[in-house]
């Protein structure tokens, strides 16, 4: 048995495309009307997968520490603003940049942490464990902040009289939102611990599969995805708390009033 | 108590000159939509004026510690919040959330038989009638034994018997105690038996006060 991954020659991966077709034709038959989204779904998946291959391979030839810097910077930023665009609720300038702050901050000691600490890699900048690594903290993140940003927007607004309450009642703005606060933690967390439930049994991780696949004893590559999937849970918890005890604070004002929504 | 100078809020409220004063009852009463909520709301700080100044204890308001005045202006709103678990959490969150000592289980009985709500203590609160949600959320804020009690009129539709009892008790409250009280009301009636003083307010004339002899 080769230890080396079978390389695709390009009609294999076009022989691949034989599923979009079957599902295009299920779709025609049964007057669904999803051709176009799927026709777009599949050219973009292609198009942005053959880019990000040779920006990769750009980068881990090139050995300009920048190079990783940026790829990480870019990838921040997407995932900040796809958390901004995946929101329903209007958020405020102030939200935005503690989304933005929070992301930032999280992942990135995460991140850190986790490659300089755990794997410890040479040399610090190498991108081949940074960039896939980061991509993954950095990705889990994005999805636990937005599930904290809709728990704290959404309990904000529809538990507005209670906290009103609260605040007659001599709380301060931080005892007052407490239980919103603690809730959209808690949903913001919850499909990361459930992540960790399933693992092994009911899927095979995505990095554990590719680095089998590429050839890693399997023993390997389940050391590193229970180190990452522990990276993972740091950088949520630490991203998605970092926003609930800066963020509630943005539906107050100055002096402890609710910041009324209508002007 | 409070003075009241030039105050406006939006196109809400127009106040040019207005003193509330300590110990005394005081009804606030106008049609519908003329901003007595909004102005309760401005004595604990819910909202700030606009424009122009409020002084409570001749310390303008904007000096004073918002939740520091909550804790001594207290206020109950037309539809209280219940929050989930039994009845004595409900009395108790008062004193929790203004960071005071709780209170035994007697002094809490005693209470719900001066709102005269015949509950147990461990009864689910979500569970409550209208009428008796207000005559809880009234026991919750007598324990905290305010200064200054807001009370926005609880809605004469959930029931009659309810409304009675809640303004009976917390002028009686009032009284016994030395303590300041200023209601909402949309009944003529109730502010002229149970207040000294009743400012009328519209949002078109000038505010109105009158002294009722007792």
């Amino acid at each position: 048995m080769s230890k080396d991954i079978l390389n695709l020659q390009l009609w294999q991966i076009g022989a691949a495309y034989v599923f979009i077709a079957l599902l295009l034709v299920i779709v025609r038959r049964r007057g669904i009307g999803r051709e176009r989204e799927i026709l777009i779904a599949s050219i973009r998946m292609t198009l942005q997968l053959v880019l990000v291959g040779y920006v990769l391979v750009y980068i881990f030839e090139s050995t300009n520490p920048l190079m990783t810097i940026l790829a990480v910077g870019v990838m921040e930023a997407f995932a900040i603003d796809n958390i901004f665009k995946r929101t329903k609720e209007k958020l405020s300038g102030k939200l935005k940049k503690i989304i933005a702050f929070s992301m930032v901050t999280g992942t990135l000691t995460s991140i850190l942490y986790f490659l300089f600490v755990v794997i410890r890699i040479y040399p610090w900048f190498n991108p081949q464990y940074f960039i896939p690594i980061a991509g993954m903290i950095i990705g889990n993140s994005m999805t636990g902040i937005s599930l904290g940003v809709k728990g704290i927007a959404e309990g904000m607004r529809n538990q507005r009289a209670l906290v009103e309450s609260s605040l007659m009642l001599g709380a301060t703005p931080a005892r007052a939102s407490r239980e919103i606060v603690n809730s959209a933690f808690d949903s913001a967390i919850l499909p990361t611990i459930n992540s960790m439930v399933g693992m092994g049994i009911v899927s095979l991780p995505g990095m554990m599969t590719g680095q089998i696949l590429s050839g890693t004893s399997p023993l390997i590559a389940t050391k590193y995805q229970i180190a990452i999937m522990l990276g993972i849970v740091g950088s949520v918890a630490l991203s998605v708390i970092l926003f609930v005890i800066l963020g509630y604070r943005t539906f107050f004002n100055q002096e402890d009033q609710l910041i009324q929504t209508d002007n | 108590m409070y003075r009241f100078e030039d105050v406006r809020y939006r196109d809400i409220l127009n106040i040019d000159r207005l003193t509330i004063h300590e110990n005394l009852v005081t009804s606030i009463v106008g049609p519908s939509g003329s901003g007595k909520t909004t102005f309760i709301r401005l004595l604990n700080k819910l909202i700030s004026p606009d424009k122009g100044e409020i002084t409570y204890k001749d310390k303008r308001l904007m000096e004073w510690d918002s939740v520091e005045l909550r804790r001594e202006v207290v206020m109950l709103p037309q539809q209280p919040a219940i929050y989930s678990g039994t009845v004595k959490d409900n009395l108790l969150k008062g004193l929790l959330y203004s960071e005071r000592e709780p209170v035994s289980d007697e002094v809490l009985l005693e209470m719900l038989e001066s709102v005269k709500l015949d509950k147990d203590l461990d009864d689910n609160a979500e569970l409550l009638s209208g009428g008796e949600k207000q005559r809880l959320a009234l026991g919750r804020v007598l324990l905290m034994e305010p200064e200054v009690l807001l009370l926005d009129e609880p809605s004469s539709a959930l029931d009659d018997k309810t409304e009675l009892i809640i303004i009976e008790e917390v002028v009686e409250y009032t009284r016994r105690n030395n303590k300041t009280l200023v209601m909402v009301t949309h009944s003529n009636r109730i502010a002229e038996d149970f207040s000294d003083l009743i400012i009328r307010i519209s949002p078109d004339e000038p505010v109105q006060i009158r002294e009722v002899s007792r």
